[in-house]
């Protein structure tokens, strides 16, 4: 027989505006589980986490937590009922200390004053429940991001903990990071808590999870036993019969004839960049494969105007150039996009036609507006070629799901008809399908002559849409090898460096 | 209905409306506008009137406001603008002679764009935090005023000068002129050009607008510059309505009520999205209610408490917050569903 769950849904609809985003969905946590939440962007995802952790209301159905009833109101409610979360983008304050951050909004006090000495001891043993040390006065913003998520995690396991959200918790950590992560994660599975963890990335969630309900449309398709679940499967769940056969269409490379590279770098020196020698050619992706901290993002950045190069020489079309901001770089077609969707990319409160054509509109400059029906027709076009859904150009950008938000971010970036496109992360945190699409979109632009440069964490990825594949260590570009030559493994072990300097 | 009360200015236009209804109520004579002369004279025209000065300021304030900054020193460079045309126009051979005063009048708008532009070097290009930026010079100004008079508030005699501020021009008063080609000029540099979408795109999001190859710099500099250039027109307004430049009385507390009058009209003080329409509207409110304290014989002791209470009733009224938690309560005694809070809020903003 099945333990009484945790928490648990039953024809849970939540409704945003007129749109009906969750739908009678059946939902359970069993204690010492850790369970995931599968489906794409849009699906439903971050809406049924919100409505558990009260920062959505129910339009219908029925929560219970240990078999009773329960309404959360806001997020609060259902942190004193033991049910905390830790979101992607993590919401603490980095110029306090760790212990201050820990402790936020229960601090123990004393004579109505801080307790100081009992805050930091509270907070040390929320570390060491975790196995974490680590020095609670230091201040939170000096931390890397996988040891400040760890410190959110203590902050809710430093209350009565029974259930744990994870909101794509992997998306900004390495390897190493990830593993000490999942330990964590175990331990509060350990100790009977309910871990509810949502990613994106298929193999985590095979590595850690029990259990995945999978949502498709703001439906409940399933609930599985992942060790009983094939991936094909998980997949073929979460985006129905829509897309599977275009997301197995191998990936075609023409072998054109070889052009000089329209972008070049010769020993290039800027912060993390330690003289790299990379070569864009038109018609060609170039897959850049690193570490996080082997200067994959500085490398980008440097070529593209975004951050100031310190030495060595870039070349457009064999012309030395030097970019003292971004705008010369794209004066000369080379564009940018950030691994930063929400800080560097969209601009939230704009919408979405306003979105695509801001690039373009900059360019022209202040004088020269773009008339508003031909911005519409421009950015109708995008949003048609690109399928960015909600087709709705007024909606505000921000508003949209993690790969549509992508989209308009490479419609941005492809009004300007760029000569090369740097990509930063294009896919990261965002579902299957829309992932696939970028991909596509990459190898199709690439066929038509673009030069691109494409940087992801995953190495199946670099491989699938890269024609070369440039490895970064310590900011120099290692080797630059045909990706036919290369396999997943062959490129990991190359990553890695076995004789490794990174370690 | 529902469309025009989700409007975003369905609010600031409603406060406005009913301070005027309210002033009607008691006196009636305050809506009445009599022709005299061939001019037109009441009291709805005087608020019209006096309202320039603060409108110019304002308009400023608003494009300021939108790149995430603030300017606090529109009133010192009110009192400069003052100060440089009067000295001028004292000094000159001939007070009177129109082309002075126009000379006059240009050095005062170009000592705002000065003082503008050492504000936006100040923000754009050491990188200094605009209030603090801005604090520097709401301190030094009226320094730089006294020693531009001299230590004394200098008088003039000059009909041409009078004129701007009290002249009638095919029966309206001059300077509603003024204010309303400033409305009229701010309005269309933003929108028919792309000035004002870049200004809200730096305002929301600053590094993606840099990444985007939006001229970020030269956007936030142009605000304050357009923020100097009609704090000084105020200043020259201020001036010609007491025919005196007087250095410490000169646009005080301007900034604030400019701050006011912005916020008023809905747009945030953190930037980004921001209504000319909203700030004239809030400008017209802030005047009215302090024409309404006058109307109703407030005494002066009571005054600033009378405007401050009035203030926050029509903030509270503006409030989302507070129409939320209306229609919650309201739809709980109903016996309805209660609508979600979350989202009902999120369309307003966004509407």
């Amino acid at each position: 027989m099945e333990p009484t769950p945790l928490l648990e849904l039953r024809g849970a609809s939540v409704r945003l505006g007129d749109e009906l985003v969750l739908d009678g969905v059946d939902f359970r946590l069993l204690p010492g589980e850790i369970h995931s939440l599968m489906g794409e962007n849009g699906a439903g995802k971050s809406t049924l986490v919100k409505a558990i952790t009260g920062a959505l209301p129910l339009a219908a159905g029925v929560m219970t937590v240990d078999g009773r009833p329960c309404v959360f109101r806001n997020p609060l409610q259902a942190q004193r009922a033991g049910v905390s979360s830790v979101y992607q983008e993590i919401d603490l304050l980095p110029n306090l200390s760790v212990a201050e951050n820990i402790c936020l909004g229960r601090e123990p006090r004393r004579f109505g004053m801080v307790d100081w000495p009992a805050m930091r001891e509270h907070a040390r043993r929320a570390l060491d429940t975790l196995g974490v040390s680590l020095d609670v006065m230091s201040q939170l913003g000096t931390h890397s991001l996988a040891v400040q998520q760890l410190v959110a995690i203590a902050r809710a396991v430093s209350t009565d903990l029974r259930v744990l959200v994870l909101d794509e918790p992997t998306s900004s950590l390495d390897a190493d990071e990830c593993a000490e992560l999942f330990r964590v994660v175990r331990q509060l599975k350990a100790r009977g808590a309910a871990v509810l963890f949502v990613s994106h990335f298929l193999e985590q969630v095979y590595e850690l999870c029990d259990r995945v309900t999978v949502l498709r449309d703001g439906r409940c398709v399933g609930e599985y036993l992942t060790r009983e679940l094939l991936r094909i499967d998980l997949v073929q769940a979460m985006v129905g019969d829509r897309r599977v056969a275009r997301r197995l269409a191998p990936v075609l490379r023409v072998a054109g004839p070889q052009e000089p590279p329209y972008l070049s770098a010769r020993g290039l020196v800027a912060t993390g960049v330690h003289g790299a020698d990379v070569d864009l050619l038109p018609g060609e992706v170039l897959g850049v494969a690193g570490l996080l901290g082997s200067g994959r993002s500085e490398l980008a950045r440097a070529m593209t105007g975004i951050d100031p190069v310190r030495g060595g020489v870039l070349r457009v079309r064999g012309d030395e150039a030097s970019f003292p901001g971004p705008r010369p770089a794209i004066r000369l077609g080379v564009v940018y996009s950030s691994e930063n969707r929400r800080t560097e990319g969209i601009i939230s409160e704009l919408s979405v036609a306003e979105n695509i054509t801001l690039a373009l509109q900059a360019e022209r400059g202040v004088l020269r507006r773009l008339p508003e029906a031909r911005k519409r027709e421009l950015a109708a076009s995008w949003v048609e070629a690109l399928d960015i859904r909600p087709a709705d150009l007024d909606r505000p950008a921000g508003t949209l799901s993690g790969g549509n938000q992508q989209k308009v971010l490479l419609a941005r970036l492809l009004a300007l008809a760029p000569r090369v496109l740097v990509l930063d992360e294009p896919t990261r945190g965002i579902d299957v399908g829309s992932k696939v699409e970028v991909q596509n979109l990459v190898r199709e632009l690439a066929d038509n002559g673009v030069a691109v440069m494409f940087i992801s964490v995953e190495l199946d990825e670099v491989l699938r849409v890269g024609n070369r594949v440039a490895i970064l260590q310590s900011g120099r570009v290692l080797e630059t090898l045909a990706a036919e030559d290369l396999t997943v493994d062959s490129l990991t072990a190359l990553v890695t460096g076995a004789d490794g300097i990174d370690g | 209905m529902a469309r025009t009360v989700h409007h975003r200015l369905f609010w600031p236009v409603l406060s406005l409306l009913a301070l005027v209804v309210l002033n009607a109520a008691v006196r009636p004579s305050f809506i009445r506008v009599a022709v005299r002369d061939g001019h037109l004279y009441g009291a709805l025209v005087d608020i019209l009137r006096q309202s320039a000065p603060l409108m110019m300021v304002a308009l400023g304030m608003t494009l300021v406001i939108a790149t995430r900054g603030i300017d606090l020193s529109v009133g010192a460079v009110m009192a400069v603008s003052g100060a440089v045309a009067l000295t001028l126009i004292d000094r000159s051979a001939d007070p009177g002679d129109v082309g002075t005063v126009i000379v006059a009048i240009a050095a005062g708008v170009g000592i705002g764009v000065v003082l503008g532009m050492w504000n936006g070097f100040l923000v754009t290009v050491l990188r200094v935090q605009p209030i603090v930026a801005t604090l520097v010079l709401m301190l030094a100004g009226r320094g730089v005023a006294l020693l531009v008079t001299g230590g004394f508030i200098t008088t003039v005699v000059s009909p041409p000068l009078k004129f701007v501020a009290s002249g009638y021009l095919l029966g309206l008063p001059f300077a509603l002129f003024l204010s309303a080609s400033a409305i009229a000029v701010v309005a269309l540099v933003e929108r028919r050009t792309a000035l004002g979408l870049l200004t809200e795109a730096v305002g929301i999001n600053p590094e993606a607008s840099r990444l985007a190859g939006v001229r970020s710099r030269g956007i936030v500099f142009t605000a304050y510059v357009a923020s100097g250039a009609l704090a000084g027109l105020a200043g020259i307004l201020y001036s010609s309505n007491i025919m005196a430049a007087d250095a410490n009385a000169a646009g005080e507390f301007i900034e604030l009520y400019a701050i006011l009058a912005v916020v008023l009209g809905r747009t945030s003080l953190l930037g980004g999205k921001f209504s000319i329409a909203g700030t004239v509207v809030g400008v017209l409110v802030i005047q009215t209610l302090q024409s309404t304290v006058l109307f109703l014989g407030v005494s002066s002791a009571q005054s600033p408490v009378f405007f401050a209470v009035v203030v926050a009733v029509v903030v509270l009224v503006q409030s989302p917050q507070l129409h939320s938690r209306v229609r919650r309560l309201s739809g709980r005694r109903r016996r309805a569903v209660p609508a979600p809070e979350k989202p009902a809020r999120d369309v307003e903003v966004s509407a």
